[in-house]
């Protein structure tokens, strides 16, 4: 199935990419995302079947499968009411969609493959059909935005190609020469610990460009900012997720092996910077939309935080990716309705947002209360167990210090959110305002919801997947 | 006689540390693209020839011939100055160059690895460095690229070091090359030179909070 999914999405987003009929496109639009359902089901329902040699949709894999499917489709409708409303010409919308259909099934891919060499591939792709989106308004500020994050991908996806190399010198010298992850996994107690130490050092700072971690989040940035909102949200979200997969992977391998401490101590330092400067970045930040992407790495700190604690954290990481998916697009989205209004992206011009859409203004209150963990937020429940797993692991001078640090950025993110939606702005002319159709903000509605009702209430399969996901890890 | 191309390879290194023009850049990348090509038709004697024949293609044409020649054509169509406009001194520079094989030589000493060629452990590891130490002490954007291009060479050699046993990730690692380095230069000779004029990295400065 994977096959005929990776042929027919290719396809679709070659004929995109050529097509300039806006009838066709549309059919084409439709078609991918119905592929990318069933798809979705079919891998659901073959769990644990290895396709191709190197694909195997594991329950982590099928987890955040089935988060970038539920993103996917809010973000193609959403880029389709971009693209009529700004007027797009025929060509740039053909290479717009055809980036985003195969952005998204770059992504899928990189969750479900089993071969280390298979992601990094995938890796690769998801940079070029990004970099297509963040190039969509051929201006001088989106090149920057281009060049620093193809640059930054270029010199990341080289450190994670290092990476596979040392892991592959660390597997010749056991006499084996196949990097799926199951053999590196049975193999992983024999493993000579100074190449996996040097191989895990370079693939996990590669995968921060993606993931957004402290040492090369800056592109990511960038990206998310001069992207249209809506490839901002799959960058923010599921492609951020796809680096997690790639540390999650090999975090899975090496928590077999003697460097394992000395791996947590890694992820700690780094996870603790990363909240701390996505805290210096969102108490001076004015500009709505890079203050989301400074929200996220925070939230990407936390997972890995999560992760480092051990015990419950696993679970708490795993289910707090997933539900911050779907709260960032939703604020992503709506993003793109606020510029519509007020044609700027700075908190200065920008104010009493309940006077000129209500339904939008109450997606960002929602989105704002559940961004930052409060309740009844999905992510309070993830973010209480990180911390009581953090508790537990007596990181107890580490915990203080990053509820210090959240409390700063609930600080700057409320007092942004306040000013746009409560504080009227001087001299603004609000006669030829654009009125916006409160049906546009549904899918946001629909994806907070969810994410409330995943972390309060989750269903038996969605617990059971985590449980399978984290099973390999040391309890 | 592969340890002597490997030394002189660590000698460009030093050369590039100390090199005033980007011409010289130039040249020291197409001559890195030929002792490439001598090490791998040294190096991989058990893989099959049609690989073979394409890994040495790659090195020859690609890195000795298409890339020099690309960035030369980039250089003269944006009228970029030919200084390379380092931040730092080029004493300094052949200090840290040095400082960064006599680390990755103690480094190598450290493993105990019996398959482990250490010459080309320690040459290739010095390359990735120089590359990175390039890239952030440079001024002008196309040496960021050409420090990018000596990074892609040391992983050439560290992929050799596995290649007869898993070629795949030679192939792996020439496809990275060519993706990457056609996706920046395409950028670069396509958008960069045609909005900004002559870039340095100030230029590129306005996106920051």
């Amino acid at each position: 199935m994977i096959g005929i999914y990776l042929i027919i999405a290719f396809i679709i987003s070659g004929i995109l990419f050529f097509n300039r009929n806006k009838m066709l496109n549309n059919i084409l639009l439709i078609g991918f995302l119905l592929l990318q359902c069933i798809f979705t089901i079919y891998e659901y329902s073959h769990l644990n079947v290895i396709e191709l040699q190197y694909f195997k949709p594991d329950a982590l894999g099928i987890l955040l499968l089935i988060t970038l499917t539920i993103v996917a489709i809010p973000a193609i409708y959403h880029s389709h009411l971009y693209i009529t409303f700004h007027n797009e010409t025929p060509r740039s919308r053909g290479i717009f969609f055809s980036a985003m259909v195969l952005l998204i099934t770059a992504i899928g891919a990189a969750y479900l493959s089993n071969h280390i060499a298979v992601t990094w591939i995938f890796v690769e792709i998801t940079t070029l059909s990004a970099s297509a989106l963040i190039y969509h308004h051929r201006n001088e500020r989106s090149l920057e935005g281009t060049w620093k994050y193809v640059f930054i991908c270029a010199i990341s996806i080289t450190l994670i190609f290092i990476g596979i190399l040392f892991l592959s010198m660390a597997m010749r010298q056991v006499g084996s020469t196949d990097l799926t992850f199951g053999n590196l996994l049975n193999k992983a107690h024999v493993l000579n610990v100074f190449w996996l130490r040097l191989s895990f050092l370079f693939i996990f700072t590669g995968f921060t460009a993606k993931l957004g971690l402290v040492p090369m989040y800056t592109a990511g940035i960038d990206a998310k900012d001069k992207a249209p909102a809506p490839a901002g949200a799959l960058f923010a979200t599921v492609l951020m997720n796809m680096g997690f997969v790639g540390i999650f992977r090999i975090y899975v391998v090496i928590s077999h092996t003697s460097i394992f401490a000395w791996t947590n101590n890694v992820i700690m330092i780094a996870a603790f910077l990363t909240i701390f400067v996505a805290t210096v970045y969102m108490v001076k930040v004015k500009n709505i939309k890079r203050m989301l992407a400074y929200s996220g790495i925070e939230h990407m700190g936390l997972v890995m935080l999560g992760l480092a604690a051990g015990g419950i954290g696993y679970y708490a990481a795993i289910l707090h990716i997933i539900l911050h998916a779907f709260v960032k697009s939703s604020l992503f989205f709506q993003f793109s309705q606020i510029y519509r209004v007020y044609q700027s992206k700075s908190i200065y011009d920008e104010g009493n947002y309940f006077k000129y859409n209500l339904t939008g203004a109450m997606v960002m209150l929602i989105g704002f209360i559940c961004a930052t963990a409060m309740p009844p937020s999905g992510m309070f429940v993830s973010e209480f167990m990180i911390f009581s797993a953090l508790f537990k692991a007596h990181q107890i001078a580490i915990l203080i210090l990053v509820m210090v640090l959240l409390t700063m950025i609930i600080w700057a993110f409320g007092k942004n959110i306040f000013k746009l939606l409560f504080t009227p702005v001087e001299d603004f002319d609000d006669t030829n305002i654009v009125k916006i159709n409160p049906l546009h903000s549904l899918s946001q509605f629909g994806l907070i919801g969810l994410s409330i009702y995943l972390g309060l209430n989750p269903p038996v399969q969605f617990v059971n997947l985590i449980q399978e996901a984290i099973k390999n890890l040391p309890h | 006689m592969i340890n002597v191309l490997l030394i002189i390879l660590l000698i460009s290194l030093l050369y590039l540390s100390i090199a005033n023009r980007l011409l010289t850049y130039i040249k020291i990348l197409a001559f890195q693209g030929v002792i490439l090509f001598g090490v791998a038709l040294i190096e991989l004697t058990e893989i099959n020839t049609l690989n073979l024949v394409l890994i040495l293609l790659e090195t020859i044409i690609f890195k000795a011939i298409l890339v020099p020649f690309f960035i030369k054509y980039i250089i003269k169509r944006n009228n970029i100055t030919r200084e390379t406009e380092p931040f730092i001194p080029n004493f300094v520079s052949l200090i840290i160059v040095t400082t960064i094989i006599v680390i990755t030589i103690l480094l190598s000493n450290s493993i105990t690895d019996t398959h482990l060629e250490k010459i080309s452990f320690i040459v290739a590891l010095s390359t990735l460095f120089t590359g990175l130490f390039i890239i952030g002490t440079r001024k002008k954007v196309i040496t960021h690229v050409m420090g990018y291009l000596v990074i892609e060479n040391g992983v050439f050699i560290l992929s050799l070091a596995v290649g007869n046993e898993m070629p795949l990730l030679v192939n792996l690692g020439i496809m990275l090359d060519i993706f990457a380095s056609v996706l920046i230069l395409g950028i670069f000779v396509n958008k960069i030179g045609d909005v900004l004029k002559d870039v340095d990295v100030d230029q590129l400065r306005h996106l920051k909070d």
